[in-house]
């Protein structure tokens, strides 16, 4: 446990010990600005929610997620910092869990600062805030599964743009499958169990879910296990660079 | 002397590292004893570093064994990386961090506490010279204080074994005089290896020097005996000898 908070308390540190963090906060804001009240129609609606802040966070979270773990292991190569880390006496799953834990606790911070629309929509209206706590939560899981896949992917390269293409190419998948139009397109000619399969890999189809207000386990547990098996495959890569 | 102290605190075995088609480390076996400084030697490209990446556990080997204060490094490796300081080559740092706080990162994971921990931070930043630069971003700093960072990382712990890649690479006179002073001071507690291209280093601090060439060990003896191979009583010479001959009889260009 030491090493793995020696470790997060490092990495989370080093985010805001240069500008990239805030930058990385005010995008992140702006951008989830926009997509509310322009794309998604905040006041048009007339409905005192968050939903329409909620549905972009998915194809937001696409891209900036990767944008946070690109760095997270590519970095260390390159830099040369990765053979001081791993000559030390821990686990390497410890360094990984430590380096995941740091990240995703930037993205919680970037995103209790947007708790102004939470304000705004509680001034406006009355909303059902038990709801509006569900999609935060499942947001955060969400970003979690974004950030596994994408610290995984950090580990295969010194180069911080190719781990962030790929990153974005691979959590894209993980979105795509529950989308309707590709569900349609397996649905008739594959049976139920196939279609339902696939849609039960998608962040969207359990992100949905939990955005609808109530947290099932099975979708707490659907994330968890993605979490955890990104950031196992995440052990492996590192540990197989070892013997390259 | 008791128990484990008849073992060697470093034991290499056959050890052997591929990297695709290159055959950088060429079954090497040798081992070091506390109170023994191994100066490794070597031109550019011999294995050096790759060697010492295989002992501290940052690489794995192809085949072979590596043991550390009685720990295999594969078995056992936090068990053996417990007992190990390590400078590696170039002596990478945390850009951002200060050299405080990368200090009081190291002593975090090595579990240092309390009086120690203080104790053995303000020791090696008095004894590596650090006190005018404790607040300044490692990336800030010029080339030899990277390195002195690197070296107090590395002995911080008080660790029994002493790994070092060419640990006075920039450093100034003084400062090299500085280090080879504390190796020197440190040796009867520890076995250190060290990586180098300054002979007179060999001779100044080391009790034991290892040649390898394109991963081959081709002399492992003491300086002196190094010393009475050349005709010139230049360890240069010798060291010229050495390597160039071997890389003729292999009908290879000389490297260096
Ligand atoms: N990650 C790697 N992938 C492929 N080849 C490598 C890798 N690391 C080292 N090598 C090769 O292994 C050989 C030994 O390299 P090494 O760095 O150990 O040499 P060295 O003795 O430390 O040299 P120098 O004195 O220049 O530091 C070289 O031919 C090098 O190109
Ligand atoms: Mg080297």
């Amino acid at each position: 446990m030491s090493n793995i908070k020696a470790i997060f308390k490092r990495d989370f540190s080093s985010y805001f010990a240069t500008p990239v963090a805030y930058v990385f906060i005010v995008i992140f804001l702006f951008l989830m600005g926009v997509f509310t009240f322009y794309l998604g129609g905040f006041y048009e609606r007339n409905q005192a929610d968050l939903e329409p802040f909620f549905r972009f966070h998915p194809w937001l979270y696409l891209f900036l997620m990767p944008a946070i773990s690109m760095r997270l292991w590519s970095e260390e190569r390159k830099s040369g910092t990765i053979e001081l880390l791993m000559t030390l006496p821990i686990p390497t799953w410890h360094a990984v869990i430590g380096k995941f834990l740091a990240a995703w606790a930037f993205t919680v911070v970037a995103i209790i600062l947007t708790f102004p629309m939470w304000i705004t929509v509680n001034y406006l209206g009355s909303p059902d805030n038990t709801v509006i706590l569900a999609s935060y939560i499942g947001s955060l899981l969400m970003a979690g599964g974004f950030l596994a896949i994408g610290s995984c992917i950090s580990a295969l390269t010194k180069n911080q743009v190719i781990a962030f293409v790929i990153s974005v190419v691979i959590c894209f998948l993980f979105l795509l499958s529950g989308f309707p139009l590709v569900l349609d397109f397996f649905r008739g000619w594959t049976p139920q169990a196939v279609v339902n399969a696939i849609a039960s890999f998608s962040f969207l189809t359990h992100f949905e879910s939990i955005k609808k207000g109530v947290i099932d386990i099975r979708d707490l547990i659907y994330f968890l296990a993605l979490i955890c098996f990104w950031l196992y495959a995440n052990v492996v890569v590192i540990e197989a660079k070892k013997a390259s | 002397m008791s128990d484990n102290n008849e073992k060697p605190l470093i034991e290499i075995k056959a050890l052997d590292k591929r990297f695709g088609a290159i055959h950088a480390v060429r079954g090497i076996s040798f081992s070091v004893n506390k109170g023994e400084v191994l100066g490794f030697l070597g031109p550019n490209g011999a294995g050096k570093s790759t060697t010492m990446k295989m002992i501290t556990g940052f690489l794995e080997p192809t085949s072979g064994n590596i043991s550390v204060a009685g720990y295999d490094i594969e078995v056992n490796p936090i068990e053996a990386k417990e007992k190990i300081g390590y400078l590696p080559e170039g002596a990478p740092l945390y850009g951002e961090m200060t050299v405080l706080s990368f200090l009081n990162f190291i002593a975090d994971i090595r579990k240092m506490h309390g009086q120690y921990r203080n104790r053995r931070i303000e020791e090696v930043i008095q004894k590596i010279h650090l006190d005018t630069v404790r607040d300044q971003t490692l990336e800030t700093l010029s080339k030899g204080y990277k390195r002195r960072v690197g070296v107090a990382h590395a002995l911080l712990h008080d660790p029994e074994v002493l790994i070092m890649d060419e640990p006075t690479d920039g450093l100034d006179p003084n400062q090299k005089h500085e280090v080879r002073t504390l190796i020197h001071d440190m040796a009867k507690e520890k076995a250190i290896i060290i990586s180098t291209h300054i002979l007179e280093e060999v001779d100044a601090v080391c009790t034991r020097a290892i040649i390898i060439a394109s991963g081959q060990l081709l002399f492992d003896g003491t300086p002196q005996t190094l010393l009475e191979m050349s005709p010139s009583g230049k360890l240069e010479d010798v060291f010229r000898d050495i390597t160039t001959r071997f890389y003729e009889e292999k009908g290879m260009a000389t490297h260096s």
